[in-house]
């Protein structure tokens, strides 16, 4: 256990460590806050107003959440379509990939132009954004079932679903939540994104107007704001992780406890 | 149409009242693969009968057909040519019940070894429909009593990364029996195990058999493991494959490793290598 701790405080330091370099060096170099503000003016900002980013916090969580929960249901959908189907597989792939290189800045003003400027467009552009690691991660783990194990199951006279069911759906369960915790973080980017270009609340929205009245420390207190729940929500999901898919991990005394 | 009836006729020696029932019949069976006027023949026509009780044991080189021929008999593949009886009615989409065990064991990872060796009652009817109600209970003691007798009793609760590659073999085997299926199919199950790991399962093998009687195919490339456990050995040539030799094993039982160092069964080993060298040089002549 004095490893894990070493290990964690040696994480605390780095990141201590790093916030007061900021500091210091803004202090030493004597940058202007217009340009950097210094880690302490970024947390006293957010103190400040805290009353009044709340409300925008809480619409790109809930934007975010929406074109999340979209995006993985869409993801799982068409992730099991072309991992069960080698026909599904060649017919939607080459579509997905194309779709996916899109840079999704581009799609917002589409969105916009259909569904007017606001929560939509960034429930969409978080869907769009999210979905694709979820396809490919599916399909991988019901690809690699074993064929061996097939023939066992169909000589059993198992249908298609029993295999889905029994094998394929819990095997793709690591490569699932692996993606979760990807997709989750995209589908944030996705959200703020839209906000920046069309939206009159959410943080991108806050940090733009906040940008183009030159209040800096307002535009890095958003930032904060941002990693932070990036972080809090990665977190969440690999507690999960943790949790359903832990046969995955072969840790020392899992079976036993 | 009556069993009888749908075998093919040219059997006059045996006659119904007194031979062991058919278990499965390959009459005239043949496999190739590939799109029409380019195929490839991985089966010639073969015929292969095996009563009910049976323990055959196919040999031969390597590609000539042995997995072809398991395919066949799990229903997994259909005949090209001729026709593929078990149980008494031609191989289809029916699902009969047939235990399979393959070398790779592909024990489920999320699950214990109870459950995965449960899984098959978990989609064979009439188990399936009973699943949820047993599975708890009435399962759970089946799945241990087969565990016990591989020796595997204390494990039940183990991942299958916790057990050592004998050790999911036997899980394995399980696995394959827990459903009392009349046909079991192994293919090489025992390829990738050590020598002695090896020779202790096959002892394990023939009890299970023993106690149980299902009628076994056992495709194998140890010709030692084929005369351990086989009442009866056919033997392939190279691909396109088809029996070249079809020859009752006579050794009592239960047999042991000591059996297999006797000159009888040296000698047995010796013929089935010679037939087997053969068939591989045929291959090579043809194919330079």
């Amino acid at each position: 256990m004095s490893y894990e701790l070493r290990r964690r405080l040696w994480a605390a330091l780095l990141i201590l460590g790093f916030f007061a370099a900021w500091e210091i060096l803004c202090l030493v170099l004597q940058v202007s806050d217009l340009v950097l503000p210094r880690p302490t003016q970024v947390f006293a900002t957010l103190a400040a107003r805290f009353g009044i980013l709340w409300p925008h916090v809480m619409q790109t969580l809930w934007t975010t959440m929406i074109g999340f929960v979209l995006g993985v249901t869409v993801g799982v959908v068409i992730g099991a379509a072309i991992g069960v189907s080698r026909t599904a597989y060649d017919t939607v792939y080459p579509l997905l990939i194309g779709f996916s290189s899109i840079p999704k800045v581009a799609v917002v003003p589409i969105f916009v132009l259909w569904f007017g400027s606001g929560a939509t467009p960034a429930i969409l552009t978080a869907l769009a954004m999210c979905f694709f690691p979820i396809v490919v991660n599916i399909a991988t783990g019901l690809a690699t079932t074993e064929p061996e194990l097939e023939d066992v199951l169909k000589s059993l006279g198992a249908s298609k679903l029993d295999i889905l069911w029994n094998v394929g759906l819990p095997r793709t369960m690591p490569f699932f939540f692996a993606s979760l915790k990807i997709a989750v973080t995209f589908a944030f980017v996705g959200s703020v994104l839209s906000e920046t270009v069309a939206s009159n609340k959410g943080i991108g929205n806050v940090m733009m107007t906040a940008s183009s009245n030159f209040d800096v420390p307002l535009v890095f207190a958003g930032l904060f704001l941002l990693a932070a729940l990036g972080i809090l929500l990665y977190v969440a999901f690999s507690l999960v992780e943790a949790h359903v898919t832990g046969w995955a991990t072969r840790r020392q005394g899992f079976a036993s406890a | 149409m009556s069993r009888s009836e749908a075998l093919p006729q040219g059997h006059p020696s045996i006659s119904p009242a007194i031979a062991p029932a058919i278990a499965v019949e390959l009459s005239q069976a043949a496999v190739s693969f590939g799109k029409p006027g380019k195929t490839v023949a991985a089966l010639q026509e073969t015929n292969l009968r095996i009563a009910e009780g049976e323990f055959v044991a196919l040999v031969g080189p390597s590609g000539c057909g042995k997995s072809t021929i398991l395919r066949l008999t799990a229903g997994l593949l259909n005949p090209t040519r001729g026709a593929v009886i078990v149980g008494g009615r031609e191989v289809g989409a029916k699902a009969l019940r047939i235990g399979m065990a393959f070398q790779n064991p592909t024990m489920l990872p999320w699950l214990t070894i109870e459950r995965n060796v449960m899984l098959p009652l978990k989609i064979v009817r009439p188990f399936r429909s009973d699943y949820r109600a047993k599975r708890r209970t009435e399962f759970r003691d089946r799945v241990h009593a087969l565990l016990a007798d591989v020796g595997l009793d204390k494990f039940a609760n183990h991942y299958p990364w916790q057990l050592s590659g004998g050790m999911l073999q036997r899980a394995n085997l399980c696995r394959a029996l827990i459903h009392e299926p009349s046909l079991l199919l192994l293919d090489e199950p025992f390829g990738a195990l050590d020598q002695f790991t090896r020779e202790e399962l096959w002892g394990t093998m023939q009890s299970l058999w023993l106690t149980r009687k299902p009628t076994v195919l056992l495709i194998t490339h140890d010709l030692k493991e084929a005369g351990f456990l086989a009442s009866r050995i056919c033997v392939m040539s190279a691909r396109p494959g088809r029996i070249i030799d079809d020859s009752a094993v006579v050794f009592p039982r239960p047999r042991t490793v000591e059996m297999t160092f006797d000159a009888d069964f040296v000698a047995l080993n010796q013929r089935l290598r010679d037939l087997i060298i053969d068939a591989r040089s045929d291959t090579a002549i043809q194919g330079a």
